[in-house]
């Protein structure tokens, strides 16, 4: 069992768990995922580790309700346990000095770049971070991500914060104007956005990194459930990846792919939102309209 | 009992593993052996010939005394028969369901020169069966060496090696990268052929023999081998991570919706629960027709699971034939009389899937048996012209595995051969000193009785390694 030491929502729907897993905390690099059992009899889902404290030998992860073991997780409070964490798995972020180096993130993706930012900065790189949310509410980590980073470019779909607009307008308007040269592009967050990303940066030539999210279950190469197809050679996310050249991920695949247990999701969500828990969450953002949840199409961000 | 003549011995017929009806098992997931009663497991026992050269015990990749053993089932004297099974085979119970004993110690049992072999395998599981519910564990702890060993996975290998080592007086931690310990005994065999309360059991014997198992680490990544030895001060590793990643075939449509490989499908259903609705929340998709390839014991498994989830019907696609199977001979029939459909002879080529992208069927090409090849079984070659297309939604690849690079790949100095397998010498040691390796991650795909072999004679070489400083 590992113990949760802090839970808060960050945005509708999105929780920042911070979970006590010494031996996770001590080999964390940014990139690093862990596979999360909240319970017994429960799923194992990967989540990126957000951040980690080696002093306190903690863990940090944003968790956004995206189906019935997300909203089990999410309905967690603090001196909870969860029941297993194992990792850090995957390969870690290649940090090196890009010059200048740009980071996208959509949703809870943002918790995904900011632990490359904090690296890249480290490194010698300017960080410009672009974060994007359908409103104000659902941008995240702006002021974590303000420390590190030399500019932090907050966008939101329907102009109620920041620039109003898709991350990928701003990061075209980055990518012509900017005075330094982009080396590197690094994204994470909803498929059609990375998709999206990697083709607005294609024409500049511009190396670009995805973080990717497909269905796992064990998350050491055992199962092989996570390939994805990589310059048309099958990889396995979990130990090949995550993070993969952009430019050459068939996104339409990963997308696809995605969508495989959509049906059993919806039906296990239901199960376990319909059960009445004696806890009842401690926020209003965790009540989902019909509408909203009907247009959850992909699972949870790695 | 009186000692029996050998032609008295000759005179009794092998006696019937009694199994649940096929009709019946073929929809739920309950063990299908039901194992000996009393009577005839004696009865069994006294078709032993006793040989004073006594060849199945050579046969046997971890030397069980099986004269004796048998012997003192006849004489009804069950403690003696486990005392003998158990000194030799720490996980009885395991491997009297799933060793592959018609090609070990049955297969070279004087009795096969005229008729059935002494039921060596199902003597072993009905002695387990009575010690893990009829006996407190007996074992005295052998006093502490003050040597710290780590054991890298908790499947056969590891399991064995911790309990050999644990007899000898050393510390023994076993990492395991799941949640639960067990690795394929665990996700890979099913249920039906392997109760998780077996495995439980025997794994709970080591633990109160004071094996720690620490679940959810996985070394190459939580931790490396050589952190184990410097920082967390261990005195020897044994690597047993198992086969790792699974092969897939290569061909058009792998990554079509309700494509599997068998180790995922069989970890959705077996570890994870999936086949138990509404108690566990890991999905599996139950297909109306499934598909399987391969002619292993996984394949069997696979083709079974999804029979048991309702596929009708469940097929299984093998480009040999049936002699050339490495799957048990028990597994084959079982799945025969549970209405498995096989398709010998038989080569994938293309998945098909439909609009959605998901699977809608397989074509596949005939195969004839050509020359023999390197292993030494005849070579199948396509028949021009002869593809057919078999409907599926559901298709699983159990082709085999290759090794997984976690451990290896962090692992500086450790020698590996050009598949990625870990290189041992004859004392089991890789080229690190005081890092040996056994079962599948050296082996490639083996089965759970070598890879128990292979981490009782690494628990022998480790110990002397730790009392000697050489192995």
């Amino acid at each position: 069992m590992y113990l949760i030491t802090e839970a808060e929502w960050l945005a509708p729907k999105v929780r920042r768990i911070t979970i006590e897993a010494p031996r996770v905390a001590s080999h964390h690099l940014p990139g690093h995922f862990v596979i999360v059992r909240v319970r017994e009899g429960g799923e194992r889902i990967p989540l990126t580790i957000a951040d980690s404290d080696r002093d306190t030998g903690t863990i940090t992860l944003v968790v956004q309700v995206v189906g019935a073991t997300t909203e089990i997780l999410c309905r967690q409070r603090a001196q909870e346990h969860v029941a297993n964490v194992v990792g850090p798995l995957g390969k870690p972020t290649e940090v090196s000095d890009y010059g200048h180096a740009v980071l996208v993130g959509g949703g809870v993706g943002t918790a995904v770049i900011y632990p490359q930012a904090i690296a890249l900065k480290e490194s010698g790189c300017k960080v410009s971070a672009v974060v994007g949310g359908r409103s104000k509410d659902y941008v995240i980590l702006e002021t974590e991500l303000s420390k590190h980073c030399d500019v932090v470019y907050p966008c939101t779909d329907d102009g109620s914060y920041g620039y109003h607009g898709f991350v990928t307008e701003k990061l075209k308007q980055l990518l012509e104007f900017t005075s330094d040269p982009i080396g590197a592009v690094l994204t994470a967050g909803p498929v059609p956005m990375m998709r999206a990303v990697s083709e607005v940066t294609r024409p500049f030539g511009i190396k670009t990194i995805a973080s990717l999210n497909p269905i796992m279950v064990d998350g050491t190469g055992m199962c092989g459930g996570c390939r994805v197809t990589v310059g048309g050679t099958m990889k396995f996310a979990c130990v090949d990846g995550p993070e993969f050249d952009a430019h050459a991920v068939d996104f339409e695949e990963l997308a696809d792919r995605l969508t495989t247990y959509h049906t059993q999701e919806i039906i296990a969500w239901d199960r376990v939102r319909g059960a009445k828990l004696n806890s009842e969450p401690d926020n209003k953002f965790c009540r989902l309209s019909e509408a909203e949840r009907s247009a959850v199409g992909v699972r949870q961000s790695v | 009992m009186q000692k029996m003549k050998p032609s008295e011995r000759m005179k009794i017929a092998r006696q019937i593993m009694p199994e649940r009806e096929a009709c019946v098992r073929a929809s739920d997931f309950l063990e299908v052996n039901r194992g000996y009663a009393d009577e005839p497991a004696r009865l069994e026992a006294a078709r032993c010939l006793q040989c004073k050269d006594a060849t199945c015990i050579a046969g046997c990749p971890v030397g069980i005394d099986i004269p004796a053993f048998v012997d003192a089932v006849a004489a009804n004297d069950l403690n003696l028969a486990a005392d003998i099974l158990l000194s030799a085979n720490v996980l009885p119970g395991i491997t009297g369901r799933v060793c592959p004993q018609e090609t070990q110690c049955e297969q070279v049992c004087v009795r096969t020169k005229k008729g059935a072999p002494v039921a060596i395998g199902h003597l072993e599981r009905f002695v387990a069966d009575w010690a893990r519910h009829n006996r407190k564990d007996l074992y005295e702890p052998a006093p502490p060496t003050g040597k710290k060993v780590a054991i890298v996975g908790s499947g056969p290998a590891g399991l064995t090696c911790a309990g050999e080592l644990s007899k000898r007086g050393h510390a023994v931690t076993v990492f395991e990268a799941l949640h639960k310990p067990g690795g394929v005994l665990v996700y890979g065999i099913p249920e039906f052929r392997l109760p998780n309360s077996v495995v439980e059991a025997e794994v709970a014997t080591l633990s109160r023999r004071g094996v720690d198992i620490v679940p959810d680490v996985v070394i190459g990544r939580t931790y490396t081998v050589p952190e184990l030895m410097d920082a967390e001060g261990f005195d020897a590793v044994f690597i047993a991570n198992g086969a790792g990643l699974p092969v897939f075939q290569g061909i058009a449509g792998e990554n079509l919706k309700g494509v599997y490989s068998a180790n995922e499908f069989l970890t959705r259903v077996n570890l994870m629960g999936a086949y138990r609705t509404g108690e566990t929340d890991t999905p599996v998709i139950k297909a109306g027709r499934v598909v399987v390839v391969g002619g292993g014991n996984t394949a069997m498994d696979a083709v079974r699971t999804a029979r048991r989830l309702g596929a009708a019907p469940a097929t299984l696609v093998y480009r040999r034939s049936r002699e050339e199977m490495p799957a048990r001979n028990e597994e084959v029939k079982h799945a025969e009389e549970e209405g498995v459909v096989m398709r010998l002879l038989t080569n994938p080529i293309e998945i098909l899937g439909n609009d959605g992208g998901w699977v809608r069927g397989v074509r596949c090409i005939r195969m004839e048996l050509g020359a023999p090849d390197d292993s030494g079984r005849r070579r199948p070659v396509p028949i021009e012209g002869s593809e057919l297309e078999i409907p599926c939604e559901v298709f699983v690849e159990a082709i085999g595995t290759r090794a997984n690079p976690l451990l290896t790949q962090t692992t500086p100095g450790l020698e590996v051969n050009k598949w990625g397998n870990i290189i041992i010498d004859a004392d089991n040691m890789t080229s690190i000193p005081g890092v040996f390796a056994g079962g599948d991650i050296v082996r490639g795909g083996a089965t759970v009785i070598l890879a128990m072999g292979d981490g009782k004679s690494a628990a022998a070489s480790i110990h002397a390694y730790l009392m000697n400083g050489r192995a």
